[in-house]
């Protein structure tokens, strides 16, 4: 509990002057661009946009500036924006399929239609500290390659090939289907698949990859592979209603992945790979592999599997994951407690009385 | 979802599906475009009608839906912000926007845009002057993108290790 305090204006007035004096540093040092952070520090304006939940490149480097690069603070910033907002409806369903791939890969079919392209990648890469970029200068151009197929840059998914023959699931698809919002519902367990995934795709990237690490070290096992993993941009199409038909909003980068996992079968079902799902705005590789491996661990239930480990359990993953939620209740702790505190002082310096005049007693 | 509402049937225009898809297309190519690139392109369009809000330009979001599995059941991936805006010129032919971003300007310029392209005797000239320049732009991303991630592409081969 706490109870109101008056007082501390002036200070909090001048700690927040000195917060931004502080946030711009040294003025010696140019500023830094919202633009530049949107251009040269995509990979965090693109976290800050999946869990903050909001598609807005300028609007995540936004709060990642004033965030100092704290990003989740800039996530609550988002979070925060989005509530002053209308929805004015929701879209049709963004078509991965069609997504125009800028990566494409696959690690458990080598000769996939369309290939494996690498893309942007850290893959591959030896991992030191490249002195070069300290210093001003342009970057090498990338090579193109005009002699491409269509294949290539508009491949389908790659388990959808496997699914013909029934060795990897195929998900079940009801269009008609209207998915859980956890924005305005409150969440109930056991929660479905859709509305748990809306909750993993906002959810905080570390907590989902530490727990995705978990069921590859044995608890909850559900042995991986990367069936598939893509990058690359997708219409968001939109009826307006004073329209009646689709109209492309605009285009958005995801990153999608579609994890494999063993499965023994079931009396029911014959032996066959399923599936985890993961998927963030813009590059979020780890998040989306992460995402897919604990989407694949909540399913133990529906695949008849035995709930033993936390990456199984719906309520602890799904009611820790939000990092906005997280951070508020972690960070409130050092916000004025005085009077919770006082009754607790008070509370054990009778209980240590009471322990001292016992012994007192003893003693005589 | 979208439950009809009497004023939205009534600002509805019966349209034939040819109409409709040429539409669609202009209004894409509004949503893609920049700001500054279409600000420019609207400042070299001569005779510009008068028009007044029937919405004025206002920020909002969308809630974007994703398939489970990339192609089941749809879920809520998560929002994105839109911003949207009506006009009707001074003819009564009513324009709409519906655009990615927080840009009110732009919103304005694309309702204005859409409005103006219903009008057959407008709308070669504007696709001459407008839209032809956008769609070679947006293809020339395009096919640049996709030419730099395809240089990307392994080309496996096979090493043949030792003799028979």
């Amino acid at each position: 509990m706490y109870v109101a305090v008056k007082g501390g204006e002036k200070a909090i007035d001048n700690a927040h002057r000195l917060l931004a004096e502080t946030r711009r540093g040294d003025t010696g040092v140019a500023e830094l661009s919202v633009d530049q952070i949107r251009e040269q520090l995509k990979l965090a304006v693109d976290r800050v946009m999946t869990e903050g939940s909001v598609y807005d490149p300028e609007l995540a480097a936004l709060a990642i500036k004033q965030a100092r690069g704290d990003l989740i603070e800039a996530i609550f910033l988002v979070r925060a924006y989005r509530t002053t907002l209308p929805r004015f409806g929701t879209s049709k369903p963004v078509e991965t399929g069609k997504m125009r791939l800028e990566r494409r890969i696959s690690a458990t079919f080598k000769d996939v239609p369309g290939g494996q392209v690498l893309g942007p990648t850290f893959d591959y890469t030896h991992r030191l500290i490249d002195f070069a970029l300290a210093a001003e200068g342009e970057p090498p151009r990338a090579e193109a390659r005009e002699d491409f197929s269509e294949e290539t840059l508009a491949a389908p998914h790659v388990l959808d090939l496997l699914a013909e023959e029934g060795l990897v699931e195929r998900p079940e698809r009801d269009d008609e289907a209207v998915p859980g919002d956890i924005t305005r519902h409150p969440s109930e367990f056991p929660m479905d698949r859709a509305t748990r995934l809306q909750s993993l795709a906002r959810g905080d990237e570390s907590y989902l990859l530490a727990l995705g690490y978990s069921t590859q070290r044995g608890y909850a096992k559900s042995h991986p592979f990367a069936g598939e993993i893509r990058l690359g941009r997708v219409s968001v199409e939109y009826v307006p209603e004073e329209l009646g038909f689709p109209v492309e909003i605009g285009e958005i980068e995801l990153t999608e992945c579609n994890m494999i996992n063993q499965f023994a079968g079931s009396k029911k079902v014959a032996p066959q790979f399923t599936r985890g799902y993961g998927v963030a705005m813009g590059h979020g590789e780890r998040k989306a592999m992460a995402m897919s491996l604990v989407d694949r661990s909540l399913r133990a239930v529906e695949l008849g599997e035995e709930v033993k480990a936390p990456a199984q359990d719906q309520e602890f993953v799904l009611e820790h994951c939000d990092n906005v939620q997280a951070t508020g209740f972690v960070e409130h702790l050092k916000l004025p407690h005085y009077v919770d505190f006082q009754s607790e002082l008070g509370l054990v310096r009778r209980m240590r009385q009471e322990v001292e005049s016992n012994l007192a007693e003893a003693a005589e | 979802m979208n439950g009809d509402t009497g004023a939205a049937t009534a600002l509805r225009d019966a349209q034939a599906p040819e109409e409709t898809a040429a539409r669609q297309e202009w209004m894409a190519l509004l949503s893609w475009a920049t700001t500054a690139r279409l600000s420019t392109l609207w400042d070299g369009v001569p005779d510009k009608p008068g028009a007044r809000f029937l919405r004025a330009p206002e920020c909002g979001l969308v809630m974007t839906q994703g398939r489970i599995g990339g192609t089941g059941s749809p879920f809520n991936l998560g929002e994105i912000t839109v911003t949207r805006c009506s006009v009707i010129l001074d003819n009564g032919t009513v324009g709409h926007a519906y655009q990615a971003g927080r840009d009110k300007a732009k919103a304005e310029i694309s309702a204005t845009l859409d409005a103006m392209m219903q009008d057959p005797a407008r709308r070669v000239d504007l696709d001459r002057t407008v839209f032809q320049p956008l769609r070679a732009e947006r293809a020339r991303k395009d096919a640049a993108r996709a030419a730099k991630a395809a240089a990307t592409k392994v080309d496996f081969f096979t090493m043949v290790r030792g003799e028979d």
